[in-house]
């Protein structure tokens, strides 16, 4: 099959860049659309041109290293996936296909599709962690956990942190990353201690990388390849109004600090 | 050179506790003082940072990815193993060490196998209490399930994404570490050597892939955690950014390479479709608990699978295997794949394809129990090949996994260099010639959460090591060499893309030294690496400059590693004699074509030293003894 590919180009974080045009001809639509990339790719430096430099790792569909807006969409137009598990039977032949990076000031262009994404590794430092140092864990069943929390759990788990929610929200907050690992540890009995420490900690985190703020508008959930919820984001609400609201016990202020 | 394996003396049962008791310890006052350098973020590499940073040591961890939480371990789907009989199964850390070194064909060392067995139970209890959401049953307990190799089910599992949660359990305890300032990370920054002083590793030289810089780093001790080199094939499950890179220039600074030609072909993957495939993608080996493997009796029969009835089908494994059935391990499920499609029965054009059928678990448990035990594979499985696995059968074929080879390392996990510790599937320690299902998260969990953080101390505790900082000439002295190198790659300025040649080399290792391989095909295979790596030297177009982020320069520097790994694979298999596990060599097979062990010359591990360009590296051997789990032909029939 045929597409008009426009690529995002960019030298590097400081460069203007521009969208470049690439015609393929010998496209099949069995081809992932990193696939593409790659054949793209392959064109360019047998002509010693320079190819489309963009993050990809396992390609399937987990790590999170992919990710570009394509036609206004990150990951694309398919539901639940992402880059490279979108095939190109999703597209038309002879279709015109615009190629973006995420934007978002947080994500700083490294270089053509490239960004840096580090905003979200500082988030989870801050506190996006059960503390439970090696060695000092109980029998993995002393503490049962009913399944529907398990299950709670796993569906906000499920994140794979490639920042489509980011690229998708008009004001490029992270909220629905931060809610999702907020909902993941607070849904299980061991996330308890450090609940409300947590949700502060990650907020004030996200909003010192440069995040916007959250204001409802969902498009993060639909662009989100991993389906993770809205809701996720109203517990984070909830968590972060008991832990500002309510008085702290002991003593202790909820970010930690005696 | 000695290979001392330093397996400690007594019954298996107590080595590890009494080794645990002999290994000398550092005053906390001390671990300050000391900086450690680990090299890759994954299950084990993850682990082993935050577990040292957590008992006080200074640690400096390095990842290509932009993130930790991006390693491949993430991909791993199945489950982990653990020995702790919750079913009520006869399980037991005897059981689960007997069943890996069977598994593994009589290859593995038995005192690391069973101090892996011992520390499986301490694994599940770390990433419990680290938030990781294990399937449970409805009265909260964690729920098990079987996977190939076994009889009993002692598999931990989070959905389909068991990998995905172990590795983000680890990458937070390492966050965390990071936030606290007892880790310094370094992604987007790829290892490119190893520094040696006085013959013990002092530290590496890196490049910072988004500026170009070459850079050294100092340390105590420098622990590899780098993963396996199955993307020799070009086309594998791993991720396309693994590669053999850190093991290999270790390997030439002196390291020894174990066992490389023990790979793991995996039975269940989706198959090929076309030239232009990227890579190959995995169908974790839980669905063979569900999912039943047939054929059509009748070669070339292109019916679709609906039409052809159950007595025209042959559910070979099943026929094969009767006690087993479809959960034979690993390299028998692939083995038979092959055959059966070699001999005309594969469902695919082409010839390289077989059924994993759930009509009948769908009629047994319904639709819903499938889409919760296997809903997410399904759906990726119907992304990549628009087919419903629920209405159709799921199209597999085998492909290349998993490497149970590795650089070579004694039971403290450190190589015959002083002060390089290895970890993970970057060693070759503890699968023998075949792993199986759901022991690499084991294992990697097991070396860098619990056994490396004790026997680094004891290293570090004798060795009396005097300071070092990259102002060594040492230091100097390799980082002249890495941009040399990086400069000749930008200097050949060819016509081929870097791709284009790996896939090259990849279609010579399948054909030759892949699922099944002969003395001629190995013989003549080395010759076409070594011609296609001259090739590589004059053709590869690596386009940019180095000091720039440049995604062909770092593809071209590992494909001339695996240019160069190429070839040690091969003459690894060439020299062994016999077939075992995923080395299935044709001219040594039983009358029914299962593999022979050779265990009078072959029970060993083969070590090879590097001793230079265009020479043939030297063997080293370490006999393999076998006291509790007697040798014995495997049977899974």
């Amino acid at each position: 099959m045929r597409l008009v590919l426009h690529v995002w180009r960019q030298a590097g974080p400081e460069g203007a860049g521009g969208f470049v045009r690439y015609a393929v001809a010998d496209a099949s639509p069995d081809m992932s659309f990193l696939e593409l990339l790659d054949l793209v790719n392959e064109t360019l430096a047998s002509r010693s041109e320079e190819p489309i430099a963009f993050d990809h790792d396992c390609r399937e569909g987990i790590c999170g290293s992919c990710g570009v807006v394509i036609n206004g969409r990150p990951h694309g137009p398919q539901r639940a996936t992402t880059a490279c598990q979108l095939h190109l039977r999703q597209f038309r032949d002879g279709q015109e296909v615009w190629v973006e990076p995420w934007r978002a000031r947080a994500f700083p262009v490294i270089k053509d599709l490239v960004v840096n994404r580090s905003a979200l590794d500082r988030v989870i430092q801050a506190g996006g962690f059960i503390t439970a140092r090696t060695g000092s864990a109980p029998e993995a069943n002393a503490i049962p956990i009913a399944k529907r929390d398990t299950d709670r759990a796993m569906d906000a788990a499920a994140c794979i942190g490639c920042g489509a929610c980011v690229a998708a929200c008009p004001n490029a907050s992270a909220m629905l990353f931060v809610a999702a690992k907020v909902s993941h540890l607070a849904a299980v009995p061991q996330g308890q201690p450090e609940r409300y420490a947590r949700v502060v900690k990650m907020v004030d985190a996200m909003d010192a990388a440069g995040f916007g703020a959250c204001t409802n508008h969902g498009e993060c959930t639909a662009a989100c390849p991993k389906e993770i919820s809205l809701d996720c984001i109203a517990e984070l609400n909830r968590d972060l109004m008991r832990a500002t609201l309510l008085p702290p016990r002991e003593g202790k202020t909820w970010s930690g600090a005696a | 050179m000695d290979l001392r394996s330093r397996v400690p003396a007594g019954p298996i049962e107590h080595k590890w506790d009494s080794h645990r008791f002999e290994l000398k310890l550092v005053n906390p006052a001390n671990k300050r003082r000391y900086q450690v350098i680990v090299v890759g973020s994954g299950l084990a590499g993850a682990a082993a940072a935050a577990s040292l940073a957590e008992l006080g040591y200074q640690v400096s961890c390095f990842c290509f990815q932009d993130s930790p939480r991006r390693a491949h371990s993430i991909a791993a789907q199945g489950g982990i193993n653990a020995a702790k009989n919750y079913q009520n199964d006869g399980d037991s850390i005897w059981r689960l060490f007997y069943d890996t070194v069977k598994g593994g064909d009589f290859r593995a060392r038995e005192a690391n196998v069973y101090r892996l067995a011992q520390i499986s139970n301490t694994i599940i209890d770390q990433c419990v209490a680290q938030g990781v959401p294990f399937a449970r049953e409805y009265g909260g307990l964690l729920a098990n399930r079987s996977f190939g190799g076994a009889q009993v089910s002692r598999t931990f599992y989070a959905r389909g994404q068991t990998g995905q949660q172990l590795l983000l359990g680890a990458y937070q305890a390492l966050a965390r570490q990071i936030g606290l300032g007892q880790v310094t990370m370094y992604p987007r920054t790829e290892m490119l050597d190893v520094v040696l002083i006085d013959g013990r590793a002092r530290g590496i030289v890196v490049r910072d892939l988004v500026t170009g810089a070459i850079r050294s780093h100092a340390a105590h001790d420098v622990v590899l955690a780098t993963g396996g080199y199955s993307n020799v094939y070009f086309l594998s499950t791993n991720a396309k950014g693994c590669n053999v890179t850190a093991t290999w220039r270790a390997h030439k600074r002196g390291a020894l390479f174990a066992n490389p030609c023990f790979t793991q072909i995996h039975p269940t993957c989706i198959p090929m479709h076309g030239p232009h495939q990227s890579k190959l993608t995995l169908m974790s080996e839980s669905l063979r608990n569900d999912g039943r493997i047939w054929v059509p009796r009748t070669k070339g029969d292109t019916r679709a699978p609906g039409s052809i009835s159950k007595d025209e089908r042959d559910y070979y494994l099943e026929r094969l295997y009767p006690s087993f059935g479809n959960l034979v391990p690993r390299d028998v499920a692939s083995r038979r794949a092959k055959e059966m499609c070699d001999a005309g029965h594969s469902v695919v054009p082409g010839g390289h394809g077989v059924y994993l059928d759930f009509q009948d678990a769908i009629q047994r448990l319904g639709r819903t129990t499938i889409a919760e035990r296997y809903g997410n594979l399904f759906e990726m499985y119907e992304r990549i090949t628009g087919d419903d696995p629920y209405q159709v059968p799921m199209k597999i074929y085998p492909a290349p996994h998993y490497t149970m080879g590795g650089l070579w390392v004694d039971y403290n996990l450190m190589s015959n260099l002083e002060g390089l510790h290895v970890i993970g599937e970057a060693n070759f320690s503890d699968h023998g010639a075949n792993r199986l299902g759901a022991s690499a998260l084991m294992q990697g969990l097991a070396d860098g959460y619990f056994i490396l953080p004790y026997t680094i101390g004891d290293y570090l505790a004798q060795a009396r090591l005097g300071p070092v900082d990259t102002t060594h000439p040492a230091f100097a002295d390799v980082e002249r060499q890495v941009r040399e190198r990086t400069d000749r790659l930008l200097g050949v300025r060819g016509s081929k893309s870097v791709d284009v040649l790996h896939r090259e080399l990849g279609a010579l290792m399948w054909n030759g030294c892949g699922m099944s391989r002969t003395k001629a095909g190995l013989e003549e295979t080395i010759e076409q690496i070594r011609a296609l790596r001259a090739r590589f030297w004059k053709e590869v177009s690596v386009t940019g400059k180095g000091e720039d982020l440049n995604q062909e320069l770092e593809k071209a520097g590992r494909v001339a590693d695996y240019m160069e790994f190429a070839e040690l694979m091969c003459v690894d298999a060439l020299r062994r004699e016999e077939s075992c596990g995923g080395h299935f060599r044709e001219e040594y097979q039983t009358p029914d074509g299962e593999a022979r062990r050779d265990d009078d010359r072959f029970s060993h591990v083969a070590a090879w030293e590097w001793t230079g360009e265009n020479a043939a590296p030297k063997l080293h051997q370490e006999p393999l003894a076998f006291e509790y789990v007697h040798l014995a032909q495997r049977s899974y029939r």
